[in-house]
């Protein structure tokens, strides 16, 4: 049935028939490679933006909520509104333990500090943090460890420090890792170094030290500067956030309804809002993408269509020349199926330009709004079947109009 | 060769129908050169068209080389086409954006034959009719004698028993008509049976018999002396 799509006379006839009108088989090609080309640069784009919001991210739990302390709006139980709300350990501990769906919850407190290493100095945020958070906020470490528990249980004065800090306060290329660094005064000891984060949660160079350490250098006491709440996968985070200010509004004697007394993120709704952003894109992109290109099959079925008007005649003769109807049917076809494939084909080519020339225009260094912008084989590969699909339907419309006439009807003089 | 009985056929115009054949009975042997001769309507085209198959009758019987043509489907009737029947047309019919040769070869790619064998004997039909040097022009480079002289090449390239011819001479003029004559004469002694459909007297001369139309009944079909187109040329 299809040894001949194998024989060189089938080619030679469809190749013949597209080459000997040429300005026929170009018009029609035209309406399939932009569809294509719309397809494989949008959905590359889409691709792209995806990649670089996950870039972003990529290193954040993103069901977690943000939350600290700020001051009352409304007069609560004796107190004045304007009091200043301070976040506790307690209350952390408190949210943890009560509040439904949380996985963890990270009290952390932040401080400039001025950070000195022989002729080198500078100020820099200086964090009290938990070993959990490299769960939250992936510290991406380049040279030796995070925070540990052991650092936390002894108040040990270890820091943990940024490359852009490493490259302020050490000579190039020296080694840091079991170096000391003066912070407010005292000697840390470096035991790690991270790259540093393409988002900007707080000052952009950060020191990481323990948490005991910090409120014991800065008598913290109880006090931490705000806390980060990571939820289960399968809740809402938004939930999380409410129920969790309203216990700290308790805990704290503020106004159930005081909107200011605590301030927060949600990354998790954020997030959300991004993604759905994305979601969407993407499919408006499947479906533009995908009506173009069936615009532009369309398009082709209909040139085909009058070509075999116009070829009616011809059909006619090689009918009475012994050409079976089937015979017919498989050249047309087999001429629609070429047609949308070497436009197809170009679409792609053209497409993958487009995303490459993209990429050298917004792609490069690490602050890129579109990341390895690209489609993947599996979308190609749909791309073509539905090509092929499309081609061999639309192909047999004409086909069958060729042969659902009398020869006789289709040799008659006009 | 072929027998017919009874034959009638209509087309319907509008709500009435138009009754074209009105019960044909032909028989041909092989080896015959008939005219069909009758005035313009009178139908000469459609019985033409029924005996090439490419056209159905609503009535009465078609032998062919012993085969009953009938409710014949368009695969069948395709490769009886293919096998038994050569077409010349008054207008050519060439495929235009084909060589002379291609345009011959078409019957024999129809036939599945090997590339090979479609070259030597498309060759070897072009050089039958004195066209061999032409193979490679497009028809638009050709005259209208060259023209049909490919056609009739393409209508012998399948090797048909039966050549139907629809007013071969109808776009030439006498010197050519002459000369095609001549030479669909010359293939009638080499055993070919034809059926040419003609206007003019002088062209039904050069049969060996004359079927006339009138009114969609054979009117009369006598046998006459040929008159040879060679002296002619
Ligand atoms: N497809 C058709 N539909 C309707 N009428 C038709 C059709 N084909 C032929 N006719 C009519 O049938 C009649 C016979 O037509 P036909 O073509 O057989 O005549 P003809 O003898 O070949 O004439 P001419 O010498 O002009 O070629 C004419 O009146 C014609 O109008
Ligand atoms: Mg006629």
């Amino acid at each position: 049935m299809f040894k001949f799509l194998f024989e060189r006379d089938t080619w030679q006839e469809v190749f013949d028939s597209l080459n000997k009108n040429k300005l026929r088989s170009i018009l029609t090609m035209v309406g399939v490679w932009w569809g294509i080309l719309l397809l494989i640069a949008l959905l590359g784009s889409a691709r792209g933006l995806e990649n670089s919001f996950n870039r972003l991210f990529g290193s954040f739990a993103t069901n977690s909520v943000f939350i600290w302390g700020q001051s009352t709006s409304k007069p609560f139980k004796g107190f004045q509104e304007g009091k200043r709300v301070r976040l506790s350990l307690t209350d952390a501990k408190k949210v943890e333990e009560n509040i439904e769906g949380i996985e963890f919850v990270i009290p952390r407190n932040q401080n400039q500090g001025l950070v000195v290493r022989g002729e080198l100095s500078g100020t820099f945020g200086i964090n009290g943090d938990y070993p959990l958070l490299d769960k939250v906020q992936k510290v991406n470490l380049m040279h030796g460890r995070f925070i540990n528990q052991n650092d936390i249980d002894n108040r040990k004065k270890v820091a943990v420090i940024s490359e852009s800090i490493y490259k302020q306060v050490f000579e190039k290329d020296e080694e840091a890792i079991g170096e000391l660094i003066q912070i407010n005064g005292m000697n840390f000891m470096v035991v790690g170094l991270f790259e540093d984060s393409n988002i900007n949660m707080g000052p952009r160079t950060e020191i990481h030290i323990p948490f005991t350490t910090f409120q014991q250098i800065y008598n913290q006491g109880d006090q931490i500067g705000w806390m980060m709440i990571t939820g289960k996968p399968e809740y809402d985070i938004r939930q999380i956030e409410e129920d969790s200010k309203l216990m700290l509004k308790n805990l704290n004697k503020i106004h159930p309804q005081d909107k200011r007394a605590f301030g927060s993120f949600n990354l998790g709704s954020e997030f959300a809002k991004m993604t759905g952003f994305l979601t969407g894109m993407q499919f408006l992109t499947w479906f533009v993408g995908i009506a173009t290109l069936i615009a532009g099959v369309f398009a082709i079925g209909n040139i085909l269509l009058i070509t075999v008007k116009e070829r009616t005649k011809e059909i006619g003769v090689r009918r009475a020349l012994g050409a079976t109807p089937f015979e017919i049917k498989r050249q047309i076809v087999v001429e629609a199926v070429t047609l949308t494939l070497i436009a197809g084909f170009f679409g792609i080519i053209s497409g993958g330009w487009i995303l490459i020339a993209l990429d050298s225009a917004f792609g490069q260094g690490p602050d890129a709004t579109i990341v390895n912008a690209s489609v993947s084989i599996a979308v190609v590969f749909v791309a073509i079947i539905i090509l092929v699909i499309l081609g061999t339907l639309i192909g047999l419309i004409p086909a069958f109009k060729a042969t659902s006439i009398k020869p006789i009807e289709a040799l008659r003089e006009e | 060769m072929l027998t017919i009985k009874k034959l009638h056929k209509s087309y319907p115009i509008g709500d009435r129908s138009l009754h074209v054949l009105k019960g044909i009975d032909l028989s041909v042997d092989e080896g015959e050169m008939v005219a069909i001769m009758g005035s313009s309507g009178s139908g000469k085209s459609t019985l033409l068209n029924i005996i090439g198959m490419l056209d159905e009758a609503d009535e009465g019987e078609y032998i062919l080389d012993g085969v009953t043509i009938k409710n014949l489907t368009e695969k069948k009737a395709a490769i009886y086409r293919n096998k038994f029947l050569g077409f010349i047309f008054q207008s050519f019919n060439l495929i235009n954006y084909k060589t002379a040769q291609e345009n011959v070869t078409l019957p024999l790619y129809y036939q599945g034959l090997k590339r090979k064998e479609r070259q030597e004997k498309s060759l070897f039909h072009l050089e039958k009719v004195g066209l061999r040097d032409w193979a490679d022009h497009h028809p638009s480079e050709l005259s209208g004698g060259q023209k049909q002289r490919v056609a009739i090449a393409r209508a012998l390239a399948a090797n048909p028993k039966l050549l139907l011819a629809d007013e071969p001479t109808g776009a030439l003029d006498t010197k050519t008509s002459y000369e095609i004559m001549a030479f669909l004469q010359q293939l009638n002694d080499e055993g070919k049976t034809l059926l040419i459909v003609t206007h003019e007297e002088d062209i039904a001369n050069m049969c060996k018999r004359i079927v006339r139309l009138k009114d969609g009944v054979i009117m009369e079909d006598v046998k006459v002396d040929q008159v040879r187109a060679e002296q002619y040329v």
